[in-house]
């Protein structure tokens, strides 16, 4: 009995025994995976035959260029065609960033009740999933009877006297042109009242009253003092966000794409994760796959090196 | 002065009211069709209040495919996760904060590297684990990658690290051994830390797609995100019953955030921390 007591009073066993469930799992699952996967990227293999050495063969096909007839074209045209579509749905970041803050500037002050409105905001980023992408795909019906967006543009139309039968609705989801700009609105609506609101809220309550209160003494405007104190003072958050967002955007788009769109049409919602799903589970390319995970981890890997070198250092006031 | 302070807060409640119906409308419109007849979902202009209500909807939705299994699986699946990563995240927490031993600070920066590592790059080799050890389309595929989190490891540390250390030291000097002070005392004084852990699990596991694709092949083992592509696919053209179990998956989770509220909005808080 003292003998079992004095055990459990070790540090070191103890220390060992609380960790090693975890760290089993961690070996399981992140350590011995990330070094296989590495590995994998170096091979040719479509699970049902024995694996081959490949070298560099993945990473040359999917990066590499090549001289054809003159021309240099890319070996993998597709990939860097969904490079393009992942990098390009991105562009919605600054907007919803811009919104994030608006509405936390709004919220950040004491009126009864504002906490109900911070969750009536947040709610749309929890509901990310595949409801909500279904729930989406039919609003973005490009039928007006069909899809609620074109019917309110139907609606708008029929108020100033045009039929709505005669208008020529946008296609959405199945225009190339469109495709992008349609998923962009979805991610700013689940987005824009989520994380990053709550980042900005918790970073202006964080801004020094006695600042506002000077600037108020020499008569400062409220656009001054939100350009010269409150603006500077959010910088931090403002380049974690940024950060993480774009991190994110790399790693996103799969479940729209595979829910609403497939990928299309002609390819326009293909992002570099549905590509690397399709290569890994539909083509049977595990180190193709294997190959453009890691493209995508040293991607994120430069971006987080960023965040930590200048993170620290970015508050201008 | 007085005056334009409860003027300007009337201004802004307004813009406030308006910015959340607004994002609440796509909402409002899948439960307004939810409760529509077949025939009353496609009209123009667009019907807000359906009518008749048709409450058999929900009925009609959860009996056309197996939506009571899709539930279940998807509930036992969250709960197991969420169980299993709090408890060994506070276990290993606990002793990266509070316990002396050889290799301590190594390993825990290992953990913190691999926080960045994606999704995608561990993906392919545990699915090719799974495989080989033949526990595809089995709840322990389901379940046992969820359960192990650095980051849940990470975040309870840095709250276990805030906590006084006075009561555990009393806690010792009466007796208790190791594991003891960390059942009694650590978790009981850590419920706002494992609260927060747990809601962040709970909803990442509710809505997790991509695993359960690639890991489930039977009808039996489907989870509920996956239950919706398949009921999409039989009864896409009734919008209604389409938007019926959309809702009811959206529920729970609907329900465990306005429950777990300011926990959540606490754990964003402490993620930031990590930047």
């Amino acid at each position: 009995m003292e003998k079992w007591k004095k055990l459990w009073s070790n540090e070191k066993f103890v220390g060992y025994t609380f960790i090693l469930p975890n760290f089993l799992g961690f070996l399981l699952f992140t350590s011995l995976p990330v070094i296989a996967s590495l590995i994998l990227s170096f091979m040719n293999w479509d699970i049902l035959n024995e694996p081959e050495w490949a070298g560099f063969d993945n990473f040359v096909n999917l990066l590499g260029f090549h001289r054809d007839e003159g021309a240099i074209v890319a070996n993998d045209a597709e990939f860097w065609k969904y490079l393009y579509n992942t990098v390009y749905m991105m562009l919605i970041i600054p907007v919803s960033m811009v919104g994030s803050l608006l509405l936390a500037l709004l919220l950040n002050r004491e009126i009864k009740g504002i906490v109900a409105f911070r969750a009536i905001y947040f709610l749309p980023s929890i509901c990310a999933g595949v409801a909500v992408c279904l729930l989406w795909k039919w609003l973005l019906n490009s039928n007006y009877e069909i899809g609620l967006i074109n019917s309110s543009i139907a609606t708008v139309a029929s108020w100033f006297g045009i039929d709505p039968m005669s208008v020529n609705y946008p296609k959405w989801l199945s225009d190339p042109a469109l495709s992008k700009p349609a998923l962009m609105i979805m991610s700013l609506w689940s987005g824009i009242g989520g994380m990053n609101m709550i980042l900005y809220l918790a970073a202006l309550q964080n801004v020094p009253q006695e600042l506002y209160e000077a600037a108020d003494i020499d008569g400062a405007s409220s656009f001054q003092k939100f350009w010269k104190i409150t603006l500077p003072f959010l910088s931090p958050t403002t380049f974690f966000i940024t950060i993480m967002s774009i991190i994110g955007g790399f790693q996103g788009g799969f479940t729209q794409a595979f829910v609403m769109t497939e990928g299309g049409p002609a390819g326009s919602t293909t992002t570099i994760e549905y590509y690397l799903y399709n290569n890994a589970y539909s083509y049977f390319q595990m180190g193709y796959a294997a190959a453009i995970a890691w493209v995508i981890f040293i991607i994120v890997l430069i971006l987080t090196m960023i965040n930590w070198k200048f993170g620290g250092k970015l508050v201008h006031y | 002065m007085k005056k334009q302070t409860i003027l300007n807060n009337t201004i802004i409640i307004i813009c406030l009211c308006a910015i959340g119906i607004g994002m609440l409308l796509p909402l409002i419109w899948m439960l307004s069709t939810s409760l529509k007849e077949g025939n009353a979902v496609n009209s123009f202009p667009p019907e807000w209040i359906p009518n008749p209500i048709k409450w058999s909807n929900y009925k009609d939705a959860v009996e056309a495919v197996p939506f009571f299994r899709y539930f279940m699986n998807s509930v036992i699946i969250s709960v197991t996760v969420t169980f299993g990563q709090v408890l060994t995240s506070a276990m290993a927490a606990y002793a990266f904060s509070r316990l002396n031993f050889p290799g301590r600070d190594t390993l825990f920066f290992g953990y913190l590297a691999t926080m960045i590592i994606p999704g995608s790059v561990t993906m392919i080799p545990t699915f090719i684990l799974f495989r080989s050890l033949h526990l595809v389309d089995t709840y322990t595929a389901l379940i046992l990658p969820g359960m192990f989190s650095a980051y849940g490891t990470f975040m309870l540390r840095q709250f276990f690290m805030s906590l006084p250390r006075e009561l555990e030291d009393a806690a010792k000097i009466d007796g208790c051994t190791l594991p003891m002070v960390f059942w009694n005392v650590i978790l009981p004084l850590s419920k706002p830390g494992l609260a927060t852990l747990a809601t962040f699990t709970f909803l990442g596991s509710w809505n997790n797609f991509m695993w359960p694709l690639v890991v489930t092949s039977s009808e039996l083992k489907k989870v509920l995100p996956l239950g919706l592509m398949s009921f999409q696919g039989q009864y896409s053209t009734q919008t209604n019953l389409l938007m019926a179990g959309s809702l009811i998956a959206l529920i729970p989770i609907i329900l465990v955030f306005l429950f777990n509220q300011r926990y959540f909005i606490k754990g964003i808080q402490m993620g930031a921390v990590k930047g």
